[in-house]
This record gives C-alpha cells, structure tokens and sequence, in this order.
C-alpha cells in the first residue's frame, strides 16, 4: 500500500484546458471589432481582478478590509500624474501605479495593522477616507472635479482601446495565476496556516506579521493596478468616484456570493453580479439591494458561497490548492 | 475670540458625535461586536422621523417618543434573528452581514427617499442662541444635544454599574460562557444591548438630522466619526467616548475654520495620531486593542 499527495484533481485537468480556450477567445475579440462588447470584458475583468484581490485578504489572511477603495483611488490617481506630469508611456503607467499604491500601502499598513478584526475593517475604510480628502483638497490633482488623462488623445481611439482591452486581459490573466501560483507555494500554505490559526502557525515557524504584510502590499499592488486599468478605460477621474465604498461593496458582494477562500468563488460571483445589474438595469439601485440582500442570505445560510455549494456536491476544483492524500491499494498478488 | 468660538462650537458638536459613539461602544464592549451598519440605522432613524413630521404634523422633538422605541425594537429583531446566529463564528460573518444591512439601508433609502437632502425642523430652537457676552454666543439646539449626551451617558453608568441588567452585562463581557452558567440568558441580553444602541443612536440621528441636512449616504460618515470617538477617549470608557468626541469635534471645526475643505479631515488626522502615539486610546481601561 503506498500513500500519494494529489496536488491535481480531474476538473483541474479539465479547466486548464477549457481556460487556454476561453483566454484565446479573449484574445480573439478585438478582430471581431465590436467596441461595446470589449468594454463590458475590461469591465468584467476590473471587477474580477479586485474580487481575487479582496479575497486573497479576506478569504486567506483572513484581513478584512473596507478601505481597499484607497488602492483604487490611488492607482487611477498615479496613473495620470505618472502619464500627464511625467510623461510616462500610459500604458507603462499601469502597472507603475499599482507599484504606487504598494508603496503607500506600506506606511498604511504600519497604521492600520495596530487594529485587529472588526476595528481593522473600520479602520481601513477611514484610511481610506483620508487619501480621498487629502487629494480632494490638492490643486495640482484637480480637488473635488478631479482630472482628465490627457497623454491618450493623440491616439487614435481605436489603438487606444485596443492596446487598453490587451493590457485588460493581461492583468486578468495575470493575477489569477499569480494568486493561484502564491496559494500552491510554501508561502500560500503558511498563508492557509495563518488563517487557520495564527498561534499554532507561529509555534511551527510561520512569520506571521511578515505573512499578512506581503498579502496587503500584494493586494494593493494588483487594486491599484485595476485603478489605473479602470481610468485609463474611464479617461475622467474625480476623488468621490475613485474611492467610493461602492467599489468595495462591488467586491465583497462578489466574493461573498460566489464563495470566499477559493479561487472559482469570485468568477462564479463577477458572473451573477453582471447577471443581476444587467437584469435589473431599469430599477435603478435594486441591484445593490437585492445583491446586499443575497450576500447578507450567503454569510447566514450558505458561508461557502455559490461555488462552495457546487464544490461540495460534486467535488469539483478547478483551482486545486490544497494537498489531499490518495491511498493505492497494491494490486493482488 | 473667533477661535475660542470654534474651540466652543467644537466641544458642543462632541456632544452630538459621543451620542453616535456611545451605542458603538456598548455593542462591542458587551459582544465584541462592531456594527458597520450604525451610521445608517441613526440616518433611518432620521428618514422615519421625516414621515412621522409630514404624516403626522409632530414636531420632530416629539418624534422621538415615536422613533425611539422602533428603532429599538429594530436593534432587538436584529440582534435575535440575524446577529445572534453568527456569534461564535468568528469576525468574519458579523462584519460583513452588517456591512451588506449598511450598503442595502442606504441603496433602501435612495428608492424611498430619492436623493435629495433633508433637514428636520422643530420650530425656532435650531437657530436661538444664548449670549455668552464679548461677541460669544452658544445656540441653544448645541447646548441641548451635550446635555442630552452627558445625560444619557449617567444614566449609562447608573444601568451597567448598578443594576441587575447591568451586572449581567458586565458579566457577559468578561466571559459569556461562564455568565450562561450562571443562568444568563446571554441570546437576550446581547438583544439588549443592540435595542439600546440603537434607541441611542436614532436620538443622535434626529438631532444630526436637527442640526444640519443629511442624505441616505451620511451614514457611513457617522459610524466613522463615531468609531473615531470610541478609539480616541479608549475602548470600556465610557467617559472617554464623550472626550474623544469632543477631541475629534473640537478637531473638525478647528480645521474648518482653517480651510473649509479642512474639517472633516483634520478630524480623520488627530484620530490617526492618537492611534500612533496612544493605541489604547486616552482613558482605555484595559490595554486591549482588539
């Protein structure tokens, strides 16, 4: 009898495959030409890259945050001094804002990591709050009327939206498989351990105080790059639209609703959430009601979300990153 | 003496933000919870005066006798049937339910109430003031929100340190499980404890509501500033919540008259450094933070 740890499930054979389909149809869609349909994915994959970012905090570090509008606000913000005062190439600028707001998020991080739990939540949202009204109330950032990215308008429209929807689908790619590779590697299970219990993973030699700080900066790392990648879309900013909560209430709802602590929860729940506001785009803010409701249904009934539900019925694991051990029976002799 | 009158202005308006606080610091000192939804339940509060003031003609003072005990009766609802069933499960749950309630009362609000701006009005005592002599004057309507605050903070201290409710919910802060078996209902008592939070905050909701406009989106505001107020003067303190509300009051309107894009946030910033330099706030009782 011999003892393997499986690190791979059939689904995940499967979704790999089925994923190199769906990223080649992505990056089939500009040859269609239909702008509209383009700007809905940037959208969607925004959305996304946000719900994977606040679920890495939440779901795996267990660092609830209410504040990750700052990193948003942030990125958009870095993004168009970096393209219009320095002059860098904008759509360099994207990813150099999201190195931005990781290096802000360092001394936020020395602030807000005093409160644990709930008052972390809190906490967050007011830091959050001050890096609106210190920009809100800087000239040269345009105080409350904000700013236009002026370094695009020599493109042509076109390029500029096809070059925008490229650096999309990259990001999105990209921090799915960061955020996969990070939870498979020895920091992502001292992550998991973290969660789990912090004294036990401290006694087993985990750091955790280093632990949660390299999510933070990773997350707002990948926020404030989806900030400079939502504006760079948007092209206007302004400090109530850019650190507003309804981008966190976006996020946690997706999370929630899909299934927070696993990779597929929030793609199933940036699905339903276009599904819903979509469906009910004549009824005004319902959405977010409905969407509150559900989320707030989810966290009583079902805590495991939408995709926890599917997982557990057929124990299904697209993104598998957790080790199980299968026992082979050796065959008779 | 223009800044001894924004010095005076700002103790007055710490009055107003220890009423939104001390409901906070009641729910988390008795159950350790942090409800995100505080600011918006004082502006439903609000929202329902405004209906009792137009479908009943009442001055918006006597409002209260009505919307008081709703919203009490809101907090114990709450509490029973959805927060209770999340206790024991970690932060996680209680947190994110009462942000999902904060994002759906305002969403709730904005279908029922449009967007517009509103303002109670009780009749003439919003704008008499009292002359103080050498150009000072106090209004009245200030004046009354920090006795109202201090009075109701007394009246705190006599319940929890004198009373059987009270010892039961000193009890149950120190050690739920023990207090059950000691025969406390603690399922009822956290009822309580949210029922006269938000008995409280709807007081502040309508006298916000008095002093100045408010819209269904300033409630999130109002759970900062009271959180802010709760940190400052340290958790357990009662006392202490009435001076960091005056501290962050005192802070807004200094930094008002500074530069009138200036107040709120100069608020945000003393709050901060207080976190840095005391993070047990000023009067904390234990040295916990968490």
């Amino acid at each position: 009898m011999t003892l393997a740890v499986e690190r791979t499930t059939r689904a995940s054979r499967f979704g790999a495959g089925a994923a190199v389909l769906l990223v080649a149809g992505l990056v089939a869609l500009p040859w269609t030409g239909d702008a509209g349909l383009m700007r809905v994915v940037i959208e969607f994959i925004a959305l996304l890259v946000l719900a994977q970012m606040w679920n890495l905090l939440a779901g795996y570090a267990g660092l609830v945050s209410i504040g990750q509008q700052a990193y948003l606000g942030l990125g958009g913000y870095a993004l168009i001094v970096l393209a219009d005062d320095l002059g860098v190439n904008p759509f360099l600028a994207v990813p150099l804002a999201g190195l931005v707001a990781a290096g802000l998020a360092l001394p936020t991080a020395a602030l807000v990591f005093r409160f644990r739990d709930a008052y972390f939540a809190v906490g967050t949202w007011a830091v959050a709050e001050v890096y609106r009204l210190l920009i809100a109330n800087t000239g040269a950032l345009g105080r409350g009327t904000g700013r236009t990215l002026k370094a695009v308008f020599p493109l042509a429209r076109e390029t500029r939206e096809q070059v925008t929807y490229a650096i999309a689908v990259v990001v999105g790619v990209a921090a799915i498989v960061a955020v996969y590779l990070y939870l498979r590697s020895r920091l992502g299970l001292g992550l998991m351990a973290v969660r789990d219990s912090e004294s036990a993973s401290e006694s087993l030699g985990v750091d955790v105080f280093r632990t949660k700080l390299a999510v933070y900066l990773l997350a707002a790392f990948g926020t404030g790059t989806t900030g400079a990648l939502i504006y760079l879309n948007l092209l206007r900013i302004s400090p109530d639209a850019a650190f507003s909560i309804n981008w966190t209430a976006y996020t946690i709802f997706i999370v929630v609703i899909g299934g927070i602590g696993t990779l597929e929860g929030p793609i199933v729940g940036t699905v339903v959430f276009f599904l819903l506001r979509e469906l009910l785009a004549d009824h005004g803010s319902w959405y977010m009601i409905l969407l509150g409701a559900l989320a707030v249904l989810a966290m009583m009934r079902y805590p495991q979300g939408l995709w926890g539900l599917v997982a557990e019925r057929w124990d299904l694991r697209f993104f598998p990153v957790q080790r199980r051990v299968r026992l082979d029976e050796p065959p008779p002799a | 003496m223009a800044w001894l009158d924004t010095i005076v202005q700002g103790i007055l308006l710490g009055g107003l933000y220890a009423l939104f606080a001390t409901g906070l610091s009641l729910t988390f000192g008795v159950m350790r919870l942090v409800n995100l939804a505080h600011g918006d339940f004082s502006i439903l509060a609000a929202f329902i005066a405004v209906v009792a003031v137009q479908t009943l003609g009442l001055n918006p003072l006597l409002a209260l006798a009505l919307v008081v005990p709703v919203m009490a009766a809101v907090g114990y609802g709450l509490q029973r049937l959805v927060l209770n069933r999340l206790l024991g499960r970690g932060i996680l749950p209680a947190v994110l339910v009462t942000f999902g309630l904060s994002i759906v009362i305002q969403n709730g609000l904005l279908e029922a109430f449009s967007a517009d701006s509103r303002r109670l009005n009780p009749g003439g005592i919003e704008t008499a003031s009292l002359p103080l002599g050498g150009g000072l004057a106090v209004g009245w309507f200030p004046l009354l929100t920090f006795a109202v605050a201090v009075l109701l903070l007394v009246g705190l201290q006599i319940l929890i340190g004198r009373s059987a409710v009270g010892r039961a919910f000193r009890a149950t802060s120190d050690d739920g499980g023990t207090a059950a078996l000691m025969g406390i209902d603690n399922d009822r008592l956290y009822a309580l404890a949210m029922a006269l939070s938000l008995a409280v905050v709807a007081i502040a909701g309508i006298f916000l509501g008095i002093r100045t406009t408010f819209t269904f989106s300033s409630g999130p505001d109002r759970l900062l500033f009271a959180f802010e107020a709760v940190i400052i003067g340290g958790l357990g303190s009662l006392w202490g919540t009435l001076v960091g509300g005056v501290i962050l009051g005192v802070a807004q309107t200094t930094g008002a008259r500074v530069s009138p894009g200036w107040g709120v946030l100069t608020g945000h910033l003393v709050f901060l450094a207080v976190l840095l330099l005391r993070p047990s706030g000023l009067f904390a009782k234990s040295r916990r933070v968490d």
